[in-house]
């Protein structure tokens, strides 16, 4: 059935068990983002650590898409240079604008491939993208003030 | 108007509009539950659309042919059973894209008008000044009333809403004050389908010389609506969301009103002498219709009026409350829904927002879809409508003539079904 397809096990289990959720100090750039068809929203922090990532937290209202993708998103990135971060993020976008005509590797995006299904209801990629989009607002602003 | 007539017979109507009979998602019946964002078209709106274009089609207004002028009639008569289906004169309707564009059109020609003639003088606002406006509008009715206070710097103050979602009127008078110059208000809200006290409204601001503009969105389309006898001053409407084409909107203006407002959108078509050094304007409605208007748009909206003053707006709007009050009842009694709004169907029209408890109003769209019904999910465009009633979002259903009380029931039970989806139940 199409709902299973999408909402991965992965998924709902990220979505009930967030990982990384809630604001910490320190960190050096915060972004706030929002997707204004619906109104969710996420405050995402960065802390680097010269080019690593040492620390992603973040706090949001979202649906189980949003909500889960910025969980899986702390697991792929934290601990990373920002390179390899920045190029897991490009893997995700492309996979999510494939309307489900890529085959992710797994490798690379680990839990992320959860969302290849996702990636075939155009009206919800905003929603597993709106972390990502923070995530490279806040690195971008944490070196912008570096 | 009757109110004792016959209730709608909706298994002949349905067969009126093709689409309601394709399925979705692999094979489900379409439950069509979003006619609050756009509605579905009759064939005989389609027919209409055709006809015209193969056999009248051309530029309105201009051409010494006989297709010029079939086509200009074909235009105009649709302007004429319009304004007859709205109590409102031929003259006082102006063809816009949308009804945005409507309350833009009167919030730009606003902040015109102190750079044009004496006549222009009573749509000044600047300092000093203050815009009323409610805390349940839509964007489009809100947003231009913002951003005018911000081009003038007039005051925008407004209306907020009690907690279930109802105008807060306890103190008209000191919001309408002998300072408002404009009191913009919706007839229905989109959101809940609560039906405003336009009388109310217009006698407080008749009182202090300010003008009315009316969202009439949701209204027009559900239900009779008489302009004049309303009272109000400025009304705007769509034509998607009452069986029309999209890309063509209406804005009723008070005759007088019309004449004095300067334009918005400048161009062809709405001048009546141009010359190098400046021009002159058209008499309304010409005067806001600048450049090549949409034409089978405007014949596909006559045909819709048409269509809905046969099957009778009483008639209508006692069908969508019966709905109302079924669906009131239906989701109620499924625990972990919060309704939001009012929990009665008194003035109100058919619109029914919702939460379920620990499942996302994109989630639980996403379940029902799956099962073939169509709902919003969102804000709706009334975000500080569900930020007062304390809802970052929500579902919601929305009815119309071609609905039935199964389809309420597939609503219900597609709600559990998302509960126990999400393992919520």
């Amino acid at each position: 059935m199409q709902l299973q397809q999408m909402y991965q096990e992965i998924i709902l289990d990220h979505y009930k068990n967030p990982h990384g959720r809630g604001l910490r100090d320190p960190f050096d750039a915060e972004s706030f983002q929002v997707n204004p068809t619906c109104g969710d929203e996420v405050t995402l922090r960065v802390k680097l650590d010269g080019e690593t990532v040492a620390d992603v937290s973040y706090d949001g209202q979202g649906c189980s898409i949003s909500q889960a993708s910025t969980s899986v998103l702390t697991d792929l990135v934290v601990g990373k240079p920002v390179g390899e971060a920045f190029k897991k993020m490009d893997a995700f976008v492309e996979l999510m604008q494939s309307r489900g005509q890529i085959e992710p590797d797994e490798d690379v995006l680990e839990d992320g491939i959860a969302f290849a299904g996702v990636s075939k209801y155009p009206a919800r990629v905003k929603c597993a993208l709106l972390g990502w989009m923070a995530f490279k607002d806040a690195v971008a602003r944490s070196q912008g003030a570096a | 108007m009757t109110t004792t007539a016959a209730p709608l017979d909706v298994t002949a109507l349905r067969a009126d509009f093709p689409i309601l009979s394709r399925t979705v998602r692999d094979g489900k019946r379409l439950v069509y539950l979003d006619s609050g964002a756009t509605s579905q078209r009759p064939t005989q709106v389609l027919d209409a659309e055709k006809a015209f274009l193969q056999e009248h089609n051309a530029a309105v207004h201009r051409g010494a042919h006989q297709l010029a002028e079939e086509a200009t009639d074909a235009y105009e008569g649709a302007r004429q059973r319009i304004a007859d289906f709205v109590g409102a004169d031929f003259g006082e309707l102006v063809f816009t894209k949308n009804a945005t564009e409507g309350f833009n059109l009167v919030a730009y020609a606003m902040g015109n008008a102190a750079t044009s003639g004496p006549e222009a003088k009573r749509f000044v606002v600047g300092p000093g000044d203050e815009i009323v406006v409610t805390e349940m509008e839509h964007h489009a009715n809100l947003v231009p009333w913002q951003q005018l206070a911000a081009r003038t710097g007039a005051t925008l103050k407004w209306f907020g809403l009690t907690s279930d979602g109802r105008l807060d009127l306890s103190d008209v008078d000191s919001v309408i004050t002998p300072r408002t110059k404009v009191v913009a208000f919706t007839h229905q809200s989109n959101v809940t389908g609560v039906i405003n006290p336009v009388d109310v409204l217009v006698a407080a601001a008749r009182k202090v010389g300010a003008l009315t503009v009316l969202d009439a969105c949701q209204s027009v389309p559900h239900g009779p609506v008489d302009f004049r006898e309303l009272g109000v001053d400025f009304a705007s409407f769509s034509g998607h969301k009452m069986l029309g084409p999209s890309g063509i909107g209406v804005l009723y203006g008070r005759r007088e009103l019309l004449e004095a407002l300067p334009p918005f959108i400048t161009g062809g078509s709405m001048i009546e002498l141009v010359k190098m050094e400046g021009s002159t304007f058209a008499p309304p409605p010409q005067r806001f219709e600048a450049g090549s208007p949409m034409t089978s748009q405007a014949v596909g909206l006559g045909a819709a009026v048409d269509y809905l003053g046969v099957v009778g707006m009483e008639r209508i709007h006692a069908h969508e409350h019966a709905l109302t009050v079924a669906a009131l009842e239906g989701l109620s009694a499924v625990q972990g829904v919060r309704l939001i709004g009012p929990s009665d169907a008194v003035h109100r029209g058919g619109a029914v927002p919702f939460e379920i408890e620990g499942v996302h109003p994109h989630d639980a769209g996403q379940v029902l879809d799956s099962l073939g019904i169509a709902v919003r999910v969102g804000h709706h465009c009334a975000w500080p409508l569900h930020r007062c009633l304390n809802a970052q979002s929500s579902v919601r259903a929305t009815f119309y003539l071609y609905n039935t009380l199964d389809e309420v029931d597939a609503l219900v039970d597609g709600v559990r079904e998302a509960q126990k989806f999400f393992g919520v139940a």
